[in-house]
């Protein structure tokens, strides 16, 4: 009998009736860092196919013929100045100061905005002598993997403008800070990844 | 030690900057921000660790195509750690250690696939070609 009423009033549950409570974006960071690693795999997958068949020139034009370091050092100078121009928005945001934080991040995107102008110029220059994708092995999977870094920064480029606009018209609120984290892991994130492009694409290119 | 003090080390870390206390962080491990000395360290040792490499590779230093190679990689690997250190603030104990697991799983799995995707294929392509001349394979 009491063991009936007790049966009723309070049901043997196998899970939590309530969600314990998590502040709003709580997992966010750690949840984009799963993400930024999802596509350090791509990455990865992307540089062993360039190592596999980056040798295939199929009797066209090596990277030796091909590359200029000057302006592989421009553009990643360039990189990194925007990472270290970030790195400034994000200490202004932490000290709450919305005007200088926007100029950094405009700052940024402008750096940004140039090493794209530079591997544009330079993927134009190299289709107009003949070294388009479908030429060979090695410039199939060159265009494929420094363009697939260039179109991450190209999407980071685009949040980071509408970043700018969030900002202006509803200050640095919570929300927009953790979004401003979100993006300062994306872009730091390509830095690493174009470490590994000038250093086995293009110099490890010219010294071969 | 009282457990105050614990809780104050523990957090002296992380909360050096200026104006964090003034957005609630709802007990929460707040990522960190780095402080100004931080990123102009991370830079400069950037600079110093991408400059070597380009010069080596760009001036002709009459050391041997392999040992530069080697150094250019070295020097990558060094400048990686850096940026994680100094820009994407990695340590193992930001979200209670699940992103430096989740970082030691990729890079697991990024060897893995690296080294196996290289190995294979470059046995493949010698076992395959009657004349190969992998000499310049890598």
């Amino acid at each position: 009998m009491s063991a009936v009423t007790h049966g009723v009033a309070d049901p043997v549950r196998f899970h939590l009736a309530e969600e314990p409570h998590h502040p709003d974006g709580g997992s966010t960071m750690l949840g984009f860092w799963i993400y930024l690693m999802s596509d350090c795999l791509i990455f990865a997958i992307l540089f062993a196919s360039y190592g596999v068949i980056g040798g295939n020139y199929a009797a066209g034009p090596a990277p030796k013929d091909l590359f200029e370091l000057p302006l592989v050092a421009v553009n990643t100078s360039f990189l990194l100045l925007s990472s270290i121009t970030y790195g400034f928005a994000m200490l202004e945001m932490a000290r709450n100061r919305q005007g200088a934080t926007l100029a950094w991040l405009a700052v940024t995107g402008l750096f940004g905005l140039g090493f794209l102008s530079i591997e544009l110029y330079e993927f134009a220059h190299l289709i107009a002598e003949g070294a388009t994708p479908q030429r060979s092995g090695f410039l199939s999977a060159f265009f494929t993997l420094v363009g697939t870094h260039g179109l991450h920064v190209t999407f980071g480029t685009i949040w980071l403008v509408t970043l700018m606009v969030q900002v202006s018209r509803h200050g640095l609120i919570e929300a927009n800070r953790r979004r401003l984290m979100c993006l300062s892991m994306f872009w730091h994130f390509l830095d690493v990844i174009w470490i590994g492009v000038f250093t086995f694409v293009y110099l490890l290119g010219v010294l071969r | 030690m009282s457990a105050a003090t614990t809780h104050e080390a523990n957090q002296g870390g992380r909360h050096d900057h200026p104006g964090h206390g003034e957005h609630a962080n709802h007990g929460h491990d707040e990522p960190a921000h780095g402080t100004l000395g931080s990123y102009l360290w991370g830079f400069g040792l950037s600079v110093l660790l991408t400059a070597i490499p380009f010069a080596l590779v760009m001036a002709d230093t009459g050391l041997s195509a392999r040992l530069v190679g080697f150094l250019i990689v070295a020097l990558a690997a060094v400048q990686v750690v850096v940026h994680m250190i100094f820009f994407l603030h990695m340590n193992p104990r930001s979200e209670g250690g699940w992103t430096a697991l989740a970082l030691v799983f990729t890079l697991i799995v990024v060897v893995i696939t690296l080294s196996g995707t290289l190995w294979v294929m470059y046995h493949l392509n010698a076992n395959m070609m009657p004349v190969h001349s992998m000499s310049d394979g890598l």
